[in-house]
Order: structure tokens, then C-alpha cells, then sequence
């Protein structure tokens, strides 16, 4: 089994999403994190998958993906050649006698505090998702009294667009 | 007999005092209700019959549907007799059959027989009401969600939301469903949308940008298949459903010719392939012939043909044609390598590929010698040979009845059958010698497919004898639409197979399960319940009954005699026949016993 970051440019048409998740659990892969938006092309919307699998049964998961109809292309980004963030938001306890240390290991991670109150920060913060593990360790301490945390998004490195042939 | 059985004309006049609309110059946009837009629609893609039954959310589409001089509506008695009429239909003719239904319960008794097309890969258009806009996802009355539930079974689906998308929608669900690997496709459509003021104009503009099938194959995938193919010591052509799905009978002929490699053809591809043919060898798989079964298990090359490497023809995968080299012919790229690595992968559409292959072929020389090969082939054909043995309580042969039928209503004549015994002993004991003349349920093993399915294709060939191969299990689920066809002028034939049991699991409880016959038995030899023959006259049918060998003969050619109405022949065969030879599920190909306990292949290597 190894990871898989998937780029999955589809028509932004309602039920895409199911089309698309329902090749995944129908095999009973699990998904580890699946993140929808929209591209530079308004009609088009990119989905990155990232699954734990083996690679052939992921050959046949991408081929019975390439059959859906509203599947317009699907890219396999390599770690090597890609870049891939995730988006954490935390809210950790901090009171007056532990705020200063709480910002620091906030100015570490290039983190951003987004909210404040006098018992609680809240943090946003953007990396891979090692950075993000390491924050939380640091955070955890103090306490973390609620977090949300968002799928991967991944782009390729390079000047190359997977997304500009797709659009004709 | 009531006057119900005049052939009615498919396309019939219109009704007195019918107005017809003044035709719009091509292409131009006309007001139209959404409903009335749809039946243009259909009228414009080319369909000409629908099956099904109107309900709530779709009467707004079956209001025009009666002013329509161009559709034919076949009123079935169970939507999932329509979807099986449309698969029949379609397998029949090669064209896109259509089924109709409403919401809810309509669109869900539409499930299996979209499975089944699903798997069959046979290109049917469903359409089916859904409850209104507003009331989508309320629990409303009779409301299903019929895209979320067939999304796993259909090639795609489509609810229409906006009345000005009904042509396009009904012309990309046709072209969807018949191009590239074919299969059924699903519209759903709001009675509201049915009922919105729009506009009609043909041809659409289809905006497909995520669909593009590849028929065109790699010249030089190609290529190297025939350098294989010439170079081989021992070939097999493998031949599935797909051949006949892409026309290719000609091109596969001309092909086995050439190269004179052995056929096999699949289930799904019966009639492909002449039988009569020196160089086919059969049915491969699970109750393939024991030729068909050799020569894969011991070719050195597998020339696979629009097919897909079933767990019913490979067995255990492991230990399917050990030393043969792969070639793959797909137009579904997603069958390539799924079962069995490919060495050479072409994607393409069979009738192309096999047109390109039988050049390539000429031009890379002559084949090798396979003199040696032919001899083997031939040694399995003749020390093991399809057959049967009568049943000792001297009760009638059901392998009998279908050499008879073969025989009597030849191969000009179109077969479907159901699933179970019946439906394997008619792929073996009928010989096929044209393509979409063998009609059945291959992927999904839909018991009661047989009825509904000879319905569709007598819909589709009116002029051709239709004859349905059905058991006394699955006959009992669909035969309702007996009364369809004496009402529509179908005049299909049915030969029950009534052994009084669900045949094929009493053969396995025989087998696997220590003679314990847990539930099997259905009682319609012990109590004659039901009494086919008196059903099938309450259906309007002609009811007839054999039970001995002297008959046989007598009662089909009566039956064959008969065209005004459909006619039913229950023949009370014996019960413990079974499906030889056969390879015990989960085992290797190997193992394929010729009859209980004879084992060909392992008894070779032992010796």
C-alpha cells in the first residue's frame, strides 16, 4: 500500500462528486482526504483524492474513473514533482499566562492567529501535512479545544497546465 | 380466443380526429411543452417502440406519447418486464432500446434489468419520472432517488432540471448509451419539467467534453498481435460478446480463416462464430466444452476478442492458460489487464481491430505449422464430445427438447433464454450460426430474463420466429408479460423446461451440498402448480404439454405453426439431468470434469 495524490478534473455538474467517490468505496479503499473547488475554468472542477492503495488496483480505480462521463482528466501528482498543503484551523486554550508562548510557536510555523478571545487563540495555519502534525504536537499542551482541518490540494511544479488542454 | 391478437401495425395511423402538428423546418426551435419535447426527442433520435407503464410523475409525457405516429408504446405489466423488452430488443437489433417508467416504485422495479444491461453491456435508455422540482428530497409521495440508486448500474445518468435541456439530454443518453463499450443510461425527468413551456429544436448540440471512446486501435499494438499471432504453436482465438456488439462476424471469420486458429466463443458471444464451423471448438468456462476448455488451458497464445476474462470462463485465475501469452482486444480500456495481464494491450472497437489484425496478418507471412496443435484439439473434441445421457427414470431428456428445437426452428431463428440449467444446456445444445440469434442474461444471471427479452426482440424482428428457452423457476417470475404479447401481437414461443426444481441449485446442492435439496423444490411437478398449460391460456396464449420423446418433435412444429398469438409448451422434463461438463466453482480450469467424476485434463497429466 502507498499514497496516492490524485488530480481529478471533472464537469461542475451536480452529482460528480458521488460518481466519483462511489468507483472508491465500492472497493472499500479509504479515502484519506478529498478536496473540491473550482479552477480557472468556471464549467470545470478539480477534485484532489488522496488514497492509500496499492498500484493495481489504483490502475483500475483510474481507469474506471477515466469511464465516468463527466471525468474529463486525471493526473497522479508525484510528491517529487508536486506541491501539496493542507489548511489547519485550531483553537487553543490560552489565557494571559500562556498567550506569549502559544504566539511563538505560532511565528515558528508562519502560522496566523485569526481570532482571539481572553481564554483562546485560534490558529490558521497552511503546510504539508508533517508541518501540521508538528504544530498540533506543540499546541497540544495547552489544549486543543477544537479544530477543523481541510483535504489536500496539490498543483503540479513547473510551468505546465493540467487544466488548459482539458478546457476545449 | 378473443380478437386480441391481430398483429397491430408498429407504426399505427393516427387516431380520428387528430390533428398532426405543422412540421418545423429543420433545426428550427418550436414551442413545445417539456413532454412534448421529449417524445420529439425520441421521435428525432430514431426510437421506435418504448417500453412501459405511465404513472403519476411521467403522465405528462404519455400525453403526447399517443399522438406520436412514430413510437410504438408497448404497455408491459411490470417495469422490469419494460427494461428486459428494451435489452431484448436492443440485443436483437443492435439499435438502443427505451423503457419508461414512473417515479418511485416504476424507476426502482427498473433496477435489475439496468443491472443487467449494466453488465451485458447492451445499450438501453431508460426514462422515468421523478416527483416535481420543488418536492425533490421531501419524501414525497411515490418519490425515489432513482439517479443516486442506478449510479453504480448505469453507464450514466441525467436528471433534467431545465425543460430546454430535454433534446440534448435524450440525444447524448442515445449516443452514450450505443458508442464506445455501450450500456444502459438513465434520464430522469420532474414532472414539472414535463409539464414547463419550452422549446424543441433538432439537432441538439451535444457537451460531452469527458466522453470520448477510442475505437481506432494502435497500428502498431496491432501488429505486434500478428507477429504473435502468426509465430504461435498453438492459438486460440477467444471471442466474446463485444465481436457481436461491433458487427465484426465477417472480419472474425475472415481472421480464423487466415490464420486457422481454434474459436472459442463466450456466452455473450454465441452465434459469433458459426458451430458449424470446422475450427470452432465451443463454449469456454464453467460449463464450457472440454475442447474449448483444453485448448485455453494449454495455448501458448490467447488472442482475446472483445471479452473480458470472466470468473466464469477463466475459474481460478491463477491457474487459467498457465503458458499462454496474452493479447487483448477492448474497447474498454478499463477490461485491459483487469483479470489477466496483457502482453499486447489494444483498445479499440472488435471490428476495426480485427479488420487491421487480419492485415497485419497477411502481411507478416504465413503462419506456422499446427498440425500438432489440431491434432490435440481434436483428440479432446473426440473422445469428448457435448452429450447426454437419458435419464434412467425415463423421463424426458431436457438436453433432447433443445437439440430438437435447434434442429426444428434452425438457426434463422432468434433464442433467449433465462438463468440456470435451461440457459446453459441452450448455449451448448442449439447450434448458432449467426450473430444476435442467441439472446440471454450472461453478467448478471437474471433468473426470469427470458419472457420479457423475447418480447422486446419480436418487438424489434416482427417477420422472425422467437423462441423463449425459459425454467419453471424463472419462467414464474416474468411470464405476466405473456399477456403483454397476446395483446401486442408478439408472437414468441416458450419452451419450458419444467423440471419441477430450480434446476441449477439442485444441481449444486447435488454436488457440493450432500444430495441436501434445501428449498429447491418448487412443486411444479408434485402438485402441477402451477398448470403452464392452463397459464398460458389464461394469458391469451396457445398452452401445449409434453412428456415423452415421441412428442417432442410434433408439438414444436405445432407451435411453429402458429403466429397469431404466443404459445407455451411445458415440457415436463426429468429432474436430475445436469450441466456437463463443468469446472466446480473456485477450482482451476484443470479440473473440468466431462461428467461426474471423468476429469479430462488432470487424468492426462496423471497418465
Amino acid at each position: 500500500m502507498s499514497r496516492h495524490t490524485l488530480s481529478v478534473l471533472v464537469e461542475n455538474v451536480p452529482g460528480v462528486l458521488a460518481r466519483v467517490s462511489g468507483l472508491f468505496s465500492r472497493r472499500s479503499f479509504n479515502i484519506e482526504s478529498l478536496a473540491v473547488g473550482p479552477t480557472e475554468h468556471p464549467e470545470i472542477s478539480r477534485i484532489t483524492i488522496v488514497v492509500l492503495v496499492s498500484d493495481q488496483p489504483l490502475e483500475q480505480v483510474t481507469k474506471q474513473l477515466n469511464k465516468l462521463v463527466n471525468v474529463i482528466k486525471i493526473v497522479e501528482l508525484e510528491p517529487d514533482s508536486s506541491v501539496e498543503r493542507e489548511l489547519l484551523m485550531v483553537k487553543v486554550r490560552a489565557d494571559a499566562s500562556v498567550r506569549s508562548q502559544v504566539l511563538e510557536t505560532v511565528q515558528l510555523f508562519r502560522a496566523k492567529v485569526v481570532d482571539v478571545s481572553p481564554e483562546a487563540l485560534t490558529i490558521e495555519v497552511t503546510g504539508d501535512g508533517d508541518k501540521l502534525d508538528a504544530l498540533l504536537r506543540m499546541l497540544e499542551p495547552y489544549g486543543i479545544r477544537e479544530m477543523v482541518q481541510s483535504g489536500s490540494i496539490a498543483i503540479g511544479r513547473g510551468p505546465r497546465s493540467i487544466t488548459a488542454a482539458a478546457a476545449r | 380466443m378473443t380478437s386480441a391478437h391481430t398483429r397491430q401495425n408498429p407504426v399505427p395511423a393516427a387516431p380520428p380526429g387528430h390533428r398532426p402538428k405543422p412540421g418545423p423546418p429543420s433545426g428550427a426551435p418550436v414551442k413545445a411543452t417539456g413532454a412534448q419535447s421529449l417524445v420529439r426527442s425520441l421521435e428525432s433520435v430514431g426510437c421506435e417502440v418504448v417500453f412501459g407503464i405511465p404513472g403519476g410523475t411521467i403522465l405528462p409525457s404519455y400525453d403526447p406519447l399517443l399522438d406520436s405516429t412514430k413510437v410504438r408504446h408497448v404497455l408491459v405489466r411490470h417495469e422490469q418486464g419494460a427494461g428486459h423488452a428494451a435489452t431484448g430488443y436492443a440485443q436483437a437489433t443492435g439499435r438502443v432500446g427505451v423503457c419508461m417508467a414512473t417515479s418511485g416504485p416504476g424507476a426502482t422495479n427498473l433496477v435489475t434489468a439496468l443491472a443487467d444491461a449494466q453488465m451485458d453491456s447492451v445499450p438501453i435508455v431508460a426514462i422515468t419520472g421523478q416527483t416535481a422540482r420543488g418536492m425533490i428530497g421531501t419524501d414525497a409521495f411515490q418519490e425515489a432517488d432513482i439517479c443516486g440508486i442506478t449510479l453504480p448500474i448505469t453507464k450514466h445518468n441525467f436528471l433534467i432540471t431545465d425543460p430546454d435541456d430535454i433534446p440534448r439530454t435524450i440525444a447524448e443518453a442515445f449516443y452514450i448509451a450505443n458508442s464506445g463499450r455501450p450500456g444502459p443510461v438513465l434520464v430522469d425527468i420532474p414532472k414539472d419539467v414535463q409539464q414547463a413551456a419550452t422549446s424543441f429544436a433538432w439537432p441538439p448540440d451535444m457537451h460531452l467534453p469527458g466522453y470520448r471512446p477510442t475505437s481506432k486501435p494502435h497500428g502498431k499494438q496491432v501488429r505486434e498481435a500478428a507477429r504473435l499471432l502468426n509465430a504461435a504453436q498453438r492459438p486460440v482465438l477467444y471471442v466474446g460478446g463485444g465481436v457481436v456488439k461491433a458487427e465484426a462476424s465477417d472480419q472474425l471469420t475472415a481472421l480464423a480463416e487466415l490464420t486457422g486458429a481454434p474459436v472459442v466463443t463466450t456466452l455473450m458471444a454465441r452465434g459469433a462464430f458459426p458451430d458449424s464451423h470446422q475450427q470452432h471448438l465451443g463454449m469456454p468456462g464453467m460449463h464450457g466444452t472440454v475442447g474449448a476448455v483444453a485448448a485455453m488451458q494449454r495455448c501458448d497464445l490467447l488472442v482475446a476478442l472483445g471479452t473480458r476474462f470472466d470468473d466464469r470462463v477463466t475459474g481460478q485465475l491463477s491457474s487459467f492458460a498457465p503458458e499462454a501469452k496474452v493479447v487483448h482486444a477492448d474497447i474498454d480500456p478499463a477490461e485491459i489487464s483487469k483479470n489477466r495481464t496483457a502482453d499486447v494491450p489494444i483498445v479499440g472497437d472488435c471490428k476495426e481491430v480485427i479488420t487491421e489484425l487480419v492485415d497485419a496478418v497477411r502481411e507478416a507471412g504465413d503462419p506456422v505449422d499446427r498440425a500438432e496443435w489440431w491434432q490435440q484439439i481434436d483428440s479432446w473434441r473426440e473422445t469428448f464430445p457435448l452429450g447426454y445421457s437419458w435419464p434412467s427414470d425415463g423421463s424426458l431428456s431436457p438436453e433432447y427438447v433443445l437439440e430438437r428445437l435447434g434442429a426444428l426452428a434452425g438457426p434463422d431463428a432468434v433464442y433467449t433464454a433465462g438463468v440456470g440449467q435451461h440457459q446453459m444446456w441452450a448455449a451448448q445444445f442449439i447450434g448458432y450460426e449467426k450473430p444476435r440469434t442467441w439472446i440471454n442474461s450472461g453478467g448478471l444471471g437474471t433468473m426470469g430474463y427470458a419472457v420479457p427479452a423475447a418480447m422486446g426482440a419480436q418487438a424489434g424482428l416482427p417477420d422472425t420466429q422467437i423462441w423463449c428457452i425459459d425454467g419453471d423457476g424463472c419462467f414464474q417470475m416474468t411470464n405476466q408479460e405473456l399477456a403483454t404479447c397476446a395483446i401486442e401481437g408478439l408472437p414468441v414461443k416458450v419452451a419450458v423446461l419444467n423440471n419441477g426444481n430450480l434446476g441449477m441449485v439442485r444441481q449444486w446442492q447435488n454436488l457440493f451440498y450432500a444430495e441436501r435439496y434445501s428449498h429447491s423444490d418448487l412443486g411444479s411437478h408434485k402438485h402441477r402448480i402451477p398448470d403452464f398449460k392452463m397459464l398460458a391460456e389464461a394469458l391469451g396464449c396457445e398452452g401445449m404439454r409434453c412428456e415423452s420423446r415421441e412428442d417432442v418433435d410434433s408439438v414444436i412444429n405445432r407451435a411453429m405453426q402458429i403466429d397469431d398469438r404466443p404459445v407455451v409448451i411445458d415440457f415436463v422434463v426429468g429432474k436430475d439431468a445436469q450441466v456437463w461438463p463443468m469446472v466446480p466453482a473456485g477450482t482451476g480450469n484443470d479440473e473440468i470434469m466431462a461428467a461426474r467424476g471423468i476429469r479430462p485434463l488432470f487424468d492426462e497429466d496423471e497418465g
